[in-house]
């Protein structure tokens, strides 16, 4: 059996995959404008036709998109395809209600398929193998797209989806799983379960691919001493197509990037500029091979590097570091984006005024988010119990805007730190991002 | 019919008491009667003092979030008993206590009951017409001023 699911392309020659890419862009280029009148409105702005795109060496000609023109077009507004072409849709939340969704072709989906079998391939996966998908089924893209991955592969998949974790312990003993699929918090979760129960004899996973939220080295080793496997990285957002966008190999250190569908450029966050290889700065990718909902010069505020140094799994492609950080605000909290903008809106939309501060820490491998909020004579009562039902009614409004739990805790006026007059909004005492 | 207290928003943290009490000090504010009730991650201090507005104004002023709650004060003999017997009253009327506490002072075999329900008039009315002293704003300032 391979250690590569489809080695003629993960170890190309640079010339073919730039070939691939070449083509692949003017092919992309020429549908959008033809089919997307909110790209060719874009392109014009910047005085950009097809013709002016021959290959990737004029990518940066390009205007770039952003969330925010993903928001604007929503639903149909980016959609290259008709839609009795698509056969599914997935979403990722967004700030204050509006959510971004894409569409998927059945080729889009094979695709995405293909990636997703790539990375299992990589973290050692063969039709031997018994793959639990932990990761939840639905909009989100985790479930699905290892799923279809592990499909592909020929491997027994196990459907478990997120959650119920009596049920996921007794499905791992029972039927043998042997890699595990999940956010890297529930992975550590499952671990410490699994030797609370005393059951850690009956496992026998090998290997586990975990995404959807950053996670350090050290978080890394801890999960791999608990479950006693090899835990890999893989990265990926909805809007490229969802996880298996770049993924891990055996050496662990970068996730190649699968550069015969994603064109990948590293910019200057602020000045929008392209950096060389080697550099620090924003991920842009260039989705050309999608049919229903390609992406040009989409702009993921995740902040990594590029290496292109050889790597000795044989494979080709472009490895990049985890993400060091984000250009934006955005939290990612139990593998749940977060902005603070949405916080904010809670807050206002219950008669308060938006003094708070955003604690987010980790202990055991488990996410914590505390929103703490300055009191004010408005929420202010005599009675202990009026005061904790208006905490209890912003718990409540937290969960409904974030869809996860969030600690109120309620703090003095003017208690929360301003730096230079302007209060710090977030604390994350995670150090997810130490490069 | 009812007495001032003041309440006051408390984070709760080592120390805000502490912090609560000082400027009180600063401002030479006498503190007759406290209690500090609390949830799990906040308290609220309430307490009788000698000069209402005054201390608003000043806790105001430092920042903390406050009111003026309507509460009775009631006299009570200083003896067993004296506590439940009031209590007691309450109860066979049905009047719930959202909390309660008490005091002393220089006055000698007397105590004093602060005492918050839903209908103060109500609850004061069968006090008195049982007999027991509820004490109004101006009383109160007069047993401090002794």
């Amino acid at each position: 059996m391979s250690k590569y699911f489809s080695p003629e392309k993960e170890t190309a020659s640079r010339e073919q995959i730039v070939e691939w890419q070449n083509a692949g862009l003017v092919d992309c280029v020429k549908r959008v404008w033809d089919n997307v009148p909110y790209y060719r409105k874009k392109m014009e702005k910047k005085g950009v036709t097809p013709d002016d795109i021959k290959g990737i060496e004029d990518l940066h000609k390009l205007p770039f998109l952003t969330k925010d023109d993903l928001r604007d077009a929503y639903p149909y507004g980016l959609l290259a395809r008709p839609l009795s072409d698509c056969v599914r849709i997935h979403s990722t939340s967004g700030t204050t209600g509006r959510r971004v969704v894409a569409f998927y072709t059945q080729n889009d989906i094979d695709l995405w398929d293909e990636c997703c079998a790539r990375a299992l391939t990589a973290a050692g996966a063969t039709e031997e193998d018994v793959v639990q998908v932990s990761y939840g089924y639905g909009l989100f893209t985790g479930g699905f797209g290892l799923n279809g991955g592990s499909h592909k592969v020929g491997c027994l998949t196990l459907p478990m989806s997120s959650g119920n974790t009596d049920r996921q312990i007794q499905f791992m003993t029972d039927l043998g799983a042997t890699v595990l699929c999940c956010t890297p918090s529930y992975a550590a979760y499952l671990g410490e379960s699994i030797h609370e129960r005393g059951v850690r004899d009956k496992i026998r996973l090998k290997a586990g691919i975990f995404g959807a939220e950053a996670w350090t080295e050290e978080m890394r080793r801890d999960i791999e001493e608990t479950l006693g496997i090899k835990a890999y990285d893989i990265y990926g957002l909805t809007e490229i197509s969802g996880p298996g966008v770049a993924f891990e190999c055996e050496n662990q250190d970068g996730m190649h990037i699968n550069e015969d569908y994603f064109i990948v450029e590293v910019i200057d966050p602020k000045t929008g500029e392209v950096l060389p290889d080697g550099e620090k700065g924003e991920l842009v990718f260039t989705a050309f091979a999608k049919e229903a909902f390609p992406l040009l010069r989409y702009r993921t505020k995740d902040i990594c590097i590029l290496s292109r140094e050889k790597c000795s799994c044989g494979r080709t492609f472009v490895k990049m570091t985890k993400p060091l950080g984000r250009s934006d605000d955005m939290l990612i909290v139990k593998g749940v984006n977060v902005f603070p903008s949405q916080i904010e809106t809670v807050l206002l939309n219950h008669g308060y005024a938006a003094n708070y501060q955003i604690i987010v820490d980790r202990h055991k491998n488990s996410d914590s988010l505390e929103v703490r909020v300055e009191m004010t004579p408005e929420m202010f009562s005599d009675e202990l119990s009026k005061v904790s039902a208006k905490e209890r009614e912003l718990v409540a409004g937290l969960k409904s805007m974030l869809g996860i739990h969030a600690d109120v805790k309620l703090v003095a006026p003017k208690s929360i730190v301003r730096s230079e007059g302007k209060a710090v909004r977030v604390i994350d005492k995670r150090n997810l991002y130490k490069g | 019919m009812t007495t001032k207290q003041i309440s006051v928003f408390l984070e709760n943290r080592p120390g805000t008491l502490a912090e609560f009490c000082k400027v009180l000090q600063k401002n030479n504010i006498d503190m007759r009667a406290m209690c500090v009730a609390d949830a799990m991650d906040f308290g609220i201090a309430r307490v009788i003092v000698d000069n209402v507005y005054d201390t608003v104004t000043v806790l105001k002023d430092e920042g903390y979030v406050c009111q003026i709650t309507k509460v009775l004060t009631v006299e009570m003999e200083d003896r067993p008993g004296a506590l439940s017997e009031i209590l007691a009253l309450l109860g066979e009327q049905n009047i719930n206590l959202e909390y309660t506490y008490a005091f002393l002072t220089r006055e000698k075999d007397k105590a004093y009951l602060v005492i918050k329900v839903a209908d103060n008039a109500a609850a004061a009315d069968i006090l008195k017409k049982n007999g027991v002293k509820v004490i109004c704003q101006d009383e109160l300032e007069k047993i401090f001023g002794d």
